[in-house]
């Protein structure tokens, strides 16, 4: 259903937006179900139709089971809940599925730094890639990332990837994400992060295959100062 | 002690007292040692404080809409061109939260609430430390003074967010504005702990005779516990805020890492080389979230717990109907209380901190949900059976029901992990929380003064103006958080001076990109005029507030005919409150008792 609002273009969203689903539906349910008992005992025992009120302490054993019944159905949802987080948290940021590529994140006062490894798929060669503020994938591919900031703390997120990571300066953070299908995404940073923190926003471009090969052909040599971004040893 | 003692002797001595009253205007109004006049004192810098908060966030609200444009009528004061620059905007966020947090909610709750209606509910003088009570007010004043006048120094405000987290909030970029802060926070934290130490001794020591603690009004459990929380939770963020406070200006690095680089300036193992500035690394930037959250979470309880405790006095009376389960929300009430603690790092979920500890946190963090369902669904089901009255305070505590509710549960998906991917740090989140505190502490916090005012003012306040307030902010309080929401889900990010237009513009956008932002931009309109019409209502508030002091209809001592102790007073309450001293014979909501005369059963009638 959050799809409905928010497009999901990611594997790992496929899996997130179920759950969220499920959740949704719970709390709904007990939420329309909170709202008419209280419309309903509001509109019952109004002054008007209730003169006296009743002696009730709520303290009695068949009192006590209208808390205790609701207490307990919670306490069930609570552990469907809890089991089923835990399996997707697993699968979206845990265990990290093999990479078919690796991208460099950095990020910094305000703008993001990603590099690629090039044709020869190897870093800190002269055919790195790297780019302000755009990042080039391809669609179906799964990317590692690693991900870390120079100066304050940065947040990578995409949300059409339901993508979200903090980058903590003298931290070298992983993770993955593969991108379902082609198109061009919003890059945003989520945590605050000084005055520019609105403005560094950055494109992501999902690629097909070939479209992909071509674009890393023609811009296999990189502006050397980009370059020069700093990573902390992992 | 002392002051207990002194009073040992009821009856007579509390006619004496009275006699003894003429107090010097700076004895009595200023540095007052009374109760009530503190209570008085913390309510009215609190109200100030809640509505200057609230004018920063109107002001944001209407720039977020027109992003870069002069601001109307305040613009002159802003900046050159008259608009609310990144900058301030950071400011204005950073402090609206403060404010609102630390100097409005929580000194309202706490501090008016508790002070002035505490030691009358338990049927003592006074509290147990009268002397140390003053030194929190004028602890707290000057918290509050430092604050305020931050925003006057060079650079402004704090401006790194209200939860001022390092290397950003460190950095010397952050401007003097951050150091005023630590030590404004240092301030408001003292003030904090002198009185809920105070409010422990004073529930301990000196409830009246006969009054058990099974017989205590619930608000009068819920301010305990919250001291308790007070007590424990807010010394590791007086620590952390001397350490960020030595990072900045004793060259420590508590919180920053080795080798960072600030603009073309880098932080060496050595000695940092950015120019009158020293950082040796090795520090954590993680540390500070842990010891700000490990307080920043029991403040939420401390928010919650107070309005409880206020909707359980203004529900039941309301009702004319005991409290129902009033044992199992006494124990929840302690249970939330302990478990409080142990639920912080659920806002940190993106931190990179690790699966198991993420694991550890979202569990406790489903398990305090279940004592909070207990409260909330006795309080539903105390209205079963009543014969509800519909005045002022009970509209504004049945608002806060189901406003509360949508907060409550608004909350879950952020307390898991996975689903605090897609949430985390959007205006989900602020929807989320806005919804617990605004039309949900902030509505009992009515409820509560219009329930008591009569015993302070010896005059009701004006009930069409209390309805048309209470109605009024019920549809904006929506009109502003409920589209918050939908702008979070779509993925809309919080602290965003320009409120997302950066990511629909349509330079940007074009050529058949996805933009999560420009379907929900327009959202940013609807909230500012609602936040506008909102400050338009409360000026009915504070107009009733005013009037209804001089020409509100006169009432006795017990106008809602009501149970607890508070009401057995003189009105207002004379120094030494009670006329006699009060003994208590039974249960705090005595309400419809079958054969009975009356449908309450005060708890000081024999």
């Amino acid at each position: 259903m959050i799809d409905l609002l928010l497009k999901n273009a990611s594997r790992s969203g496929v899996e997130i937006d179920k759950l969220f689903d499920l959740i949704t539906f719970l709390v709904g349910f007990w939420f329309l179900l909170a709202e008419a008992v209280l419309f309903g005992l509001v509109f019952r025992f109004h002054r008007s139709r209730s003169p006296r009120a009743l002696y009730v302490s709520g303290e009695e054993k068949h009192q006590k089971r209208w808390i205790a019944v609701p207490h307990v159905l919670v306490l069930l949802c609570d552990v469907v809940i809890i089991a089923g987080t835990m399996l997707v948290w697993s699968h979206v940021k845990q265990q990290l599925p093999p990479a078919d590529a690796v991208v460099r994140i950095g990020s910094q006062q305000w703008a993001w730094v990603f590099t690629l490894p090039g044709p020869d798929g190897v870093f800190d060669t002269p055919d790195d890639i790297a780019r302000v503020n755009e990042l080039h994938v391809r669609s179906g591919a799964v990317y590692h990332f690693e991900l870390t900031a120079q100066d304050v703390i940065h947040c990578f997120s995409v949300p059409a990837f339901r993508l979200k990571q903090d980058a903590v300066p003298g931290r070298l953070i992983k993770g993955w994400f593969a991108a379902l299908e082609p198109g061009r995404y919003d890059i945003q940073c989520a945590e605050m992060c000084g005055i520019g923190h609105g403005l560094m926003a950055a494109s992501l471009y999902v690629e097909e295959k070939e479209q992909h090969a071509r674009w890393l052909q023609e811009n296999a040599a990189p502006p050397r100062e980009l370059v020069a971004f700093r990573f902390p040893n992992p | 002690m002392s002051q207990a003692a002194a009073h040992a002797a009821p009856g007579a001595h509390a006619h004496a007292e009275t006699h003894h009253e003429e107090l010097p205007f700076w004895r009595k109004y200023i540095f007052s040692v009374d109760h009530k006049m503190i209570g008085l004192q913390y309510g009215f810098s609190a109200l100030a404080f809640l509505l200057f908060g609230f004018t920063l966030m109107m002001i944001m609200r209407w720039s977020m809409a027109h992003p870069d444009q002069p601001v109307p009528f305040v613009g002159r004061f802003l900046s050159e061109n008259g608009a609310l620059t990144p900058e301030l905007y950071n400011a204005f966020g950073a402090m609206h939260g403060t404010i609102m947090v630390f100097m409005g909610v929580v000194p309202l709750a706490v501090g008016a609430f508790g002070n002035f209606v505490l030691p009358l509910q338990i049927g003592t003088v006074d509290m147990a430390f009268p002397k140390i009570n003053m030194l929190s007010y004028w602890s707290f004043f000057v918290g509050g003074v430092v604050m305020i006048s931050s925003f006057f120094v060079e650079g402004g405000a704090a401006n790194s967010g209200w939860t001022s987290y390092p290397p950003l909030a460190d950095l010397p970029g952050a401007g003097p504005g951050q150091t005023y802060w630590l030590v404004g926070m240092v301030f408001l934290i003292t003030s904090s702990l002198l009185g809920s130490i105070n409010f422990i001794v004073t529930v301990i020591q000196l409830r009246a005779e006969g009054l058990s603690w099974f017989r205590l009004p619930f608000f009068v459990w819920a301010q305990f516990v919250t001291s308790f929380l007070l007590l424990l939770a807010f010394p590791p963020l007086e620590a952390a805020g001397v350490m960020q406070l030595m990072d900045r200006v004793a060259g420590t690095s508590f919180f920053l890492p080795t080798g960072m680089v600030v603009g073309t300036a880098q932080y060496t193992s050595t000695a940092g080389v950015l120019e009158g500035y020293n950082a040796s690394g090795g520090g954590s930037p993680l540390l500070w979230q842990h010891l700000f959250w490990f307080l920043a979470h029991p403040e939420v309880y401390v928010l919650i717990l107070p309005a409880f405790g206020i909707l359980a006095e203004v529900i039941t009376c309301n009702t004319r109907k005991p409290l129902f389960g009033y044992r199992s929300m006494v124990y929840s009430i302690i249970f939330l209380g302990f478990t409080s603690f142990i639920v912080w790092a659920h806002h940190m979920f993106m931190t990179g901190m690790g699966s198991t500890i993420n694991a550890f946190f979202q569990t406790t963090t489903m398990i305090i949900s279940i004592p909070s369902v207990i409260i909330l669904g006795s309080l539903f089901i105390s209205l079963w059976g009543g014969s509800i009255r519909f005045n002022t305070p009970m509209l504004f505590a049945l608002g806060f029901l189901p406003m509360f509710g949508i907060g409550g549960l608004t909350g879950l998906p952020l307390g898991l992990s996975y689903a605090d991917i897609p949430l985390h740090d959007t205006y989900y989140v602020i929807g989320h929380f806005h919804y617990v505190v605004a039309p949900g502490t902030i509505f009992a916090l009515f409820a509560g003064i219009y329930h008591w005012y009569p015993k302070i003012s010896g005059r009701r306040m004006n009930e069409s103006l209390g309805k048309f307030h209470f109605w009024g902010s019920f549809i904006c309080m929506n009109g502003i958080f409920f589209p918050m929401l939908i702008q979070g889900l779509m993925g809309v990010n919080r602290r965003l001076y320009d409120g997302g237009t950066t990511y629909a513009d349509p330079a940007f956008t074009a050529d058949n990109v996805y933009s999560h932002v420009a379907p929900v931009l327009h959202f940013n309109s609807m909230m500012a005029w609602s936040a506008w019409t909102m400050g338009l209502i409360q000026l009915v508030f504070i107009f009733n507030f005013f009037k209804s002091m001089v020409s509100g209809e006169k009432v006795d001592d017990n106008p809602w005919k009501a149970t607890t102790l508070d009401w057995a007073t003189p009105t207002p309450p004379p120094h030494g409150n009670f006329l006699t001293r009060p003994v208590v014979h039974r249960d705090a909501y005595e309400y419809s008792v079958p054969g009975h005369k009356t449908d309450f059963y005060p708890q000081h009638e024999a």
